[in-house]
């Protein structure tokens, strides 16, 4: 009998259902929370939200990060900025807008009753932030100011600078602080987490790795929170930092969480281009350039050409002959198109041969129009460290002002190309918020909840934030309510000993295999074969393809690996070691979902099933679901169980953003 | 287009806090100079790794310049020398010429003890912002976001305090090892704001008497700090911290 999965939605309309859970869920009462412990992994957004929110309420919080200190989590390089239905721009935003543009931009994959409740809770994330002081940009008249990102007519976009990601997580760090500071935290960094560890069904504990020692170490709780980001970096090349990895997500799915719509992973249309084979890693330009950046290729081959020989430059080439591609094509949103709609626009164009730097992979992101309209002051306090750091790795400036042709002043533009930026498949969780496994909680982008197959600009943040500070707390209380009743576990039980042990078994053999390889000389490996064969444009042949070279690659992994030095201390191979392992079994998951998936939507584009226009053909009929996957062993391929999806708010139709 | 150069690099290895260290060298030939400095150092490690050695350790993670995990001194520099601040990841190997020798060190300070190589403990930073580097509330109680409203001005001030990165580069700069501008940066900013005024004089108390706890050396105002900082915070927020520290104690 085939498998079935309960989300846990709440009775209701969907304006009523998280007031109808939250009128409805049971509490636990003040005494009992200090007899409560929570295991919460990860402090980035999502996480250190979390743990500060469980921690004022009274609850024993344990909060593990891989990196020195809570404030280095990824979501720091956020630039953009935070959704919100505000409405503060009086331009007709409302919660209904914010879900529907977040629906319909997850090109209808994503569960109706988490995204409605998502943009319910983002007004408070806003008035949260701006109580912790988190310094908001302003207008003379001392209100909060706006801008618009892809996927949206309104300007729904709170920032900071370049930095919101940055200044929302100090926001979130600090109050954690204060937490630490009041005995309710304690606070665990350069540990990661190895494995979870199941007790009677339940999640109880985890095995952490202390980093710095080099020993593993057992922690008992009631409950466990996931909060460790995405699995961008299976494809080596990233926006991803280069600690990011899924380790922690990978070891829950290894113990029976389902891993959800893995095929479901954004590229980013606008980072800096990949020179060279030595690159670590690629950086993102923030979608909110899109805002006065014009996209564009030369729409003469020839000049494409020249580009790429180096013999002519951007700058030299007149309005004309310039193609604004997006404003083309999609005339109602112009360059503010989602991002995946944009990331295959500009490799459609490079595909054809337009593209403008020396490797073809590259299209212009000019600024002249609104230097000339707005000047370049105005584009420097909007995007002031976005031109800086765009010089610093390219070592051209987008405000120089390079040539002029018919009166008209035209600005060095950037060069930029899609890259992997974040993963909208992960853990599946239900309403709660909870995984399969009772007790394992998945919050921020390592769960799969409220992005369908692609997320709209500004989203992660207000989701990481949501689900730590307004959903978790009160979701996880449901599950703790009869906990407290329950005796607390010993770490010396053999459930524990058997994930120390399997644990240790598995970095006794990464240590052990001694051959030639380094770590990222396969992970580079594994990147190529990601992006080439389930990367912008899927085929079955392709995926097929990747499977088995990555199964080639696993078998070089496990017979040729080298680790250097010993298991003892800091090994930071060692962690890499364990890392790359995981990737490759998220790496082969992303691949059979997208071969399981016959259709294209969001961020999964499979070229069999493309309109004539090249836009994503999805299929309704037959994939109108959650992909959910359950691990069945290292040698055996993972087994697929659908979760049904229920429209009942939004019509289901076809994006458009033409016009 | 980029051109490739030849460095000697001297790095510092040292096995843990208590352990004495000592340089070893390492020759990289034909790097291309759009490469990062991190990515250089990345290419020096699969070479260490493929003689069979173990790799240079050093902290690092976003590469974007935002998470303040770099921290390498380099030649003589907290994160190198570039036009304007920036921190060791955005560093890049067209800084440097052909046939030079970079040296590496970890920052050098009471404050950060080296655990290995060039991987210093900066958890006292953390310590520091525990004391008092927040404003008290409660999640889910704030008001509307625009009851508060702020003047642009103090906002946007309030914003290039608030860039502070947390990388320490102040420290291992000041010859005091003062932790004066990291902690001005964040008493500044929320002492700019209405929402942090309540708990100003507490806060600044309670940081600096951290701070002092943690043997963090005083400012002499030789505004080292400030030269090396890669995210520009200047050294009026620690004229700002004097005064929030001085009206604190006066009102005691």
């Amino acid at each position: 009998m085939a498998k079935t999965i309960n989300s846990r939605i709440p009775e209701g309309p969907v304006a009523q259902k998280w007031e109808n859970y939250k009128a409805h869920q049971r509490l636990v009462n003040p005494k009992n929370k200090l007899k409560l412990d929570v295991i919460v992994v990860g402090t980035g957004l999502a996480g250190a939200s979390a743990a500060a929110s469980l921690g004022e309420m009274g609850f024993n919080v344990l909060n593990f990060c891989i990196q020195d200190s809570p404030r280095r989590a990824h979501s720091i390089a956020a630039q953009g900025g935070i959704n919100a239905a505000k409405n503060y721009q009086n331009d007709g935003d409302s919660v209904y807008r914010l879900f529907y543009d977040t629906v319909k931009g997850g090109d209808y994959r994503a569960r109706e009753a988490n995204v409605y409740r998502l943009a319910e809770v983002s007004n408070n994330i806003i008035d949260q932030c701006v109580a912790q002081g988190v310094p908001f940009a302003r207008e003379y008249g001392g209100m909060l100011a706006n801008r618009s990102f892809g996927g949206a007519q309104v300007s729904r976009t709170f920032y900071a600078k370049g930095q919101t990601g940055q200044q929302l997580l100090l926001g979130a760090y600090s109050s954690l602080s204060c937490q630490v500071n009041a005995g309710k935290v304690k606070l665990f960094t350069r540990y990661e987490m190895e494995d979870v560890v199941i007790v009677d069904g339940r999640a109880r504990g985890i095995i952490a790795k202390n980093l710095v020692t080099g020993k593993l170490e057992r922690f008992t709780a009631n409950a466990v929170v996931i909060a460790t980001g995405g699995y961008g970096n299976t494809y080596f090349l990233s926006t991803n930092a280069m600690g990011c990895n899924c380790t922690a997500a990978v070891q829950c799915y290894r113990k029976g969480a389902y891993m959800a719509n893995p095929s479901y992973v954004q590229i980013h249309p606008t980072c800096i281009p990949v020179h060279g084979d030595k690159q670590s890693k690629l950086t993102l330009m923030s979608e909110s350039l899109r805002n006065d950046g014009r996209i564009w290729v030369p729409k003469k081959l020839e000049d494409a050409k020249a580009l790429q020989a180096g013999t002519k430059q951007g700058w030299e080439i007149p309005e004309e002959d310039r193609d604004y591609y997006l404003e083309r094509r999609y005339p109602a949103f112009g360059n503010l198109v989602p991002r995946d709609v944009a990331s295959r626009a500009a490799k459609e164009r490079c595909d054809k041969g337009f593209g403008v730097n020396n490797t073809g992979l590259a299209v212009f992101l000019d600024f002249s129009e609104s230097i000339n309209r707005l000047g370049l002051d105005a584009m420097k306090q909007r995007y002031g460290n976005l031109f800086d750091m765009y010089e610093e790795i390219t070592d051209v400036y987008p405000g120089d002002l390079a040539n002029e042709i018919n009166g008209v002043k035209y600005y060095k533009p950037m060069m930029i190309y899609p890259a992997i930026h974040y993963t909208m498949g992960g853990i599946w969780v239900d309403y709660e918020l909870q995984t399969s496994i009772p007790g394992l909680f998945a919050i921020g982008e390592c769960n799969f909840s409220d992005h369908g197959a692609n997320r709209l600009g500004a989203s992660a943040l207000m989701q990481g934030l949501a689900d730590g500070y307004f959903v978790l707390p009160y979701t996880i209380q449901n599950y703790l309510a009869d906990q407290s009743i329950w005796p607390k576990v010993s770490t010396e039980l053999p459930e524990f000993d058997e994930a120390e042990k399997g644990v240790q078994a598995e970095i006794d053999r990464l240590m052990n295999i001694k051959g030639n390889r380094s770590v990222d000389s396969i992970h580079k490996e594994l990147g190529h074969i990601m992006w080439e064969y389930v990367g912008m444009g899927r085929t079955a042949e392709g995926l097929k393809t990747g499977i088995q070279k990555m199964k080639e690659l696993q078998k070089e992994f496990d017979t040729n690996l080298f680790v250097p030095g010993t298991k003892e201390g800091l090994n930071v191979e060692l962690d890499k070691a364990i890392h790359l392992r995981d990737f490759f079994t998220m790496g082969e998951l992303v691949a059979h979902d997208a071969l399981s998936r016959n259709e294209s939507c969001g961020g999964h584009f499979r070229e069999e099933y493309q309109t004539e226009e090249g836009e994503a053909k999805r299929d309704d009929e037959n994939f109108f679901y959650v992909g959910c996957w359950e691990y069945q062993g290292k040698d055996a391929d993972p087994e697929l169980i659908k979760e049904p999806l229920e429209y009942e708010a939004i019509k289901v139709q076809t994006r458009n953003y033409k016009n | 287009m980029a051109k490739n150069i030849s460095v000697t690099i001297k790095f510092w290895k040292q096995n843990g806090p208590k352990e004495k260290g000592h340089f070893d060298t390492h020759e990289l030939k034909n790097i291309p100079d759009d490469t990062s400095f991190l990515e250089a150092l990345d290419i020096m490690n699969e070479e260490l790794i493929g003689e069979g050695k173990e790799p240079f350790v050093f902290d690092h993670d976003c590469r974007e310049g935002i998470c303040g995990m770099c921290s390498l001194y380099i030649n003589g520099t907290p994160h190198g020398k570039t036009e304007r601040g920036a921190t060791t990841c955005q560093l890049y190997m067209r800084r440097f010429k052909d046939g030079d020798v970079i040296t590496v060190e970890p920052w050098r300070s009471a404050g950060f003890p080296v655990i290995k190589d060039c991987m210093v403990d900066r958890a006292a930073f953390d310590k520091i912002m525990q004391a008092g580097g927040y404003t008290t509330i409660r999640t889910g109680q704030a008001q509307d976001a625009n009851a508060i409203l702020i003047p642009k001005e103090d906002a946007d001030e309030a914003m290039d305090c608030a860039s502070c990165i947390g990388c320490g580069a102040c420290v291992a700069a000041c010859k005091n090892g003062s932790a004066m501008l990291f902690v001005s940066s964040k008493v500044s900013q929320l002492a700019l704001l209405p929402q942090g005024k309540v708990e100003a004089a507490r806060r600044a108390k309670a940081m600096v008497a951290k701070m002092d706890e943690l043997g963090f050396g005083n400012c002499t105002n030789t505004r080292a700090c400030e030269a090396v900082c890669p995210k520009c915070e200047t050294i009026s927020n620690i004229a700002r911290l004097n005064r929030e520290f001085i009206c604190a104690k006066l009102a005691d």
